[in-house]
């Protein structure tokens, strides 16, 4: 089992980010990756694409079945994990670090809205709650 | 929700359960892959006592079979099984079994979980006029031990000679009968019997190392076998000859009369559509619901999924007749290329494309 990261923000989606000034990182969280079972496909954003939070900003697919991952913040992709391609059960194995999926460029006014995303304790809470 | 005997056995093997039609059935124990993978490449066991075996005894046994299967067990001798399907009036398939011809006054079905109630109607309904009589046996469970070392493996544990036993063929000794039938394209075997002598076979495989096998692999290894699902790729709307099943429709013994016989014989000559292989030429996964395309017509993904033996998506696919060859698939507003090809995939380890 993977710890949860403190550092982490996370959607109740299951998505979490990583804040490092105006850059975001996106990856799923390592309940998701356990949830869907074997990633054998992702599906990336194309670099340049610009989002709002909420959409769907990539797919992962396990052996059983596709999910949508959604983009957290407002902005533009600048980088993909391109390792996902020929590797995508990085997104098992290391779902918060090397199965990262996407990074943004989010602007200062965008990136005010990280506030509103569950701290790692509160996505915890919420995983107890479910189970 | 249901569990079978075996549910403690299943949790302490680390298992992962799903919903399946009522019952709480492992999914897997770990990794889907590499237990798909153990049953192409040696040997797995899966628990699948949520089916559901009929028993039917009397001198007219063998005279309700003719008429309920479209297939006909007069080629079959005792001892031996058949693949069928059952359908209503109009030729829509309500599930498809095997099954068991002990002789002329004895046979057994095994039928899916999902389909219980309307199998059991079927059957109930149309057995009046026959001096024959049925018991569902929901206290019998069922092991399926698969993979091309399940010979060797289950000789071992059960004290049997099994080479002699022919695929499709059956046997019962002491109130345990072992069949080599399966639904994953791989030499195999299935093993009907009490709670208890069951776990104590389990218990054996386990302790030797033959994997348990959850339902998420025995769904790509049925697909990689080119096998359909019912109630995923062929449900009461679907004819048989629409499903890759026209050849369990025996229409030879002209005298034989069987439930929608004229219809199914005029479905078999005016019938368009087919059930096919798609593989995935591009990156990406099949999934059931998606559009099949080329020029004006128009089909659809029935079972669509990553095949861990071959690294590729795979899927079965209901088009028409006038699609060959190659076609488009629509993933995600994406118009993707797949090939077109007759089933299985994998039979007996083989990639067969």
């Amino acid at each position: 089992m993977n710890e949860t990261p403190s550092d982490l923000k996370f959607l109740d989606s299951h998505e979490w980010v990583k804040v490092d000034d105006n850059t975001v990182i996106v990856g799923i969280s390592d309940h998701a990756q356990n949830e869907l079972g074997e990633v054998v496909f992702v599906e990336l954003p194309a670099i340049g694409d610009e989002f709002v939070s909420g959409d769907e900003a990539a797919v992962v697919e396990s052996v059983k079945a596709a999910s949508e991952v959604y983009t957290p913040l407002s902005g533009e992709v600048i980088e993909v994990n391109e390792a996902l391609e020929e590797s995508p059960e990085l997104v098992n194995t290391s779902p918060y670090e090397d199965g990262w999926f996407f990074k943004l460029r989010v602007s200062d006014e965008n990136l005010g809205s990280i506030d509103s995303l569950m701290t790692a304790k509160e996505y915890s809470s919420m995983l107890d709650g479910n189970s | 929700m249901n569990r079978t005997f075996l549910y403690e056995s299943h949790l302490g093997l680390g298992s992962k359960f799903v919903n399946f039609s009522g019952w709480e059935m492992p999914i897997h124990y770990g990794s889907q892959i590499n237990e798909h993978n153990s049953v192409r490449n040696s040997a797995g066991i899966f628990d699948v006592s949520h089916m559901n075996i009929f028993d039917f005894y009397g001198v007219e046994a063998k005279e309700f079979m003719r008429h309920v299967l479209t297939n006909d067990v007069n080629k079959i001798d005792d001892g031996s099984a058949l693949y069928s399907v059952i359908t209503n009036n109009e030729g829509g398939i309500i599930d498809d079994l095997i099954v068991y011809k002990f002789n002329n006054e004895k046979f057994r079905v095994v039928s899916n979980c999902s389909t219980f109630d309307d199998v059991n109607n079927f059957f109930e309904s149309n057995i009046i006029k026959f001096d024959c009589e049925f018991r569902h046996k929901p206290s019998l469970g069922i092991l399926a031990i698969q993979g091309p070392e399940s010979e060797i493996a289950l000789k071992n544990i059960l004290k049997l000679e099994l080479s002699n036993y022919k695929s499709f063929s059956f046997t019962e000794r002491n109130k345990l009968f072992v069949s080599r039938t399966g639904y994953t394209g791989e030499d195999g075997f299935e093993v009907i019997g009490e709670p208890e002598e069951l776990q104590n076979i389990w218990d054996l495989c386990i302790s030797r190392s033959i994997p348990p096998i959850g339902l998420g692999a025995r769904d790509t290894l049925r697909v990689e076998a080119g096998m359909n699902l019912n109630g995923t790729d062929m449900t009461i709307k679907n004819n048989p000859f629409e499903s890759n099943l026209g050849w369990v429709v025996d229409f030879s013994d002209i005298e034989r009369d069987f439930i929608a016989k004229e219809k199914l014989l005029e479905i078999k000559n005016t019938n368009k559509i087919k059930l096919v292989g798609v593989l995935l030429n591009e990156k990406g996964i099949l999934r059931s619901g998606q559009k099949i395309i080329k020029d004006d017509f128009e089909g659809e993904v029935t079972s669509g999924t990553f095949s861990p033996y071959m690294k590729k998506s795979i899927g079965l696919a209901r088009i028409p007749m006038d699609i060959n060859e190659n076609a488009n698939v629509l993933i995600r507003n994406k118009l993707l290329n797949v090939k077109i090809l007759s089933l299985p995939f994998i039979r007996k380890g083989k990639i067969m494309i």
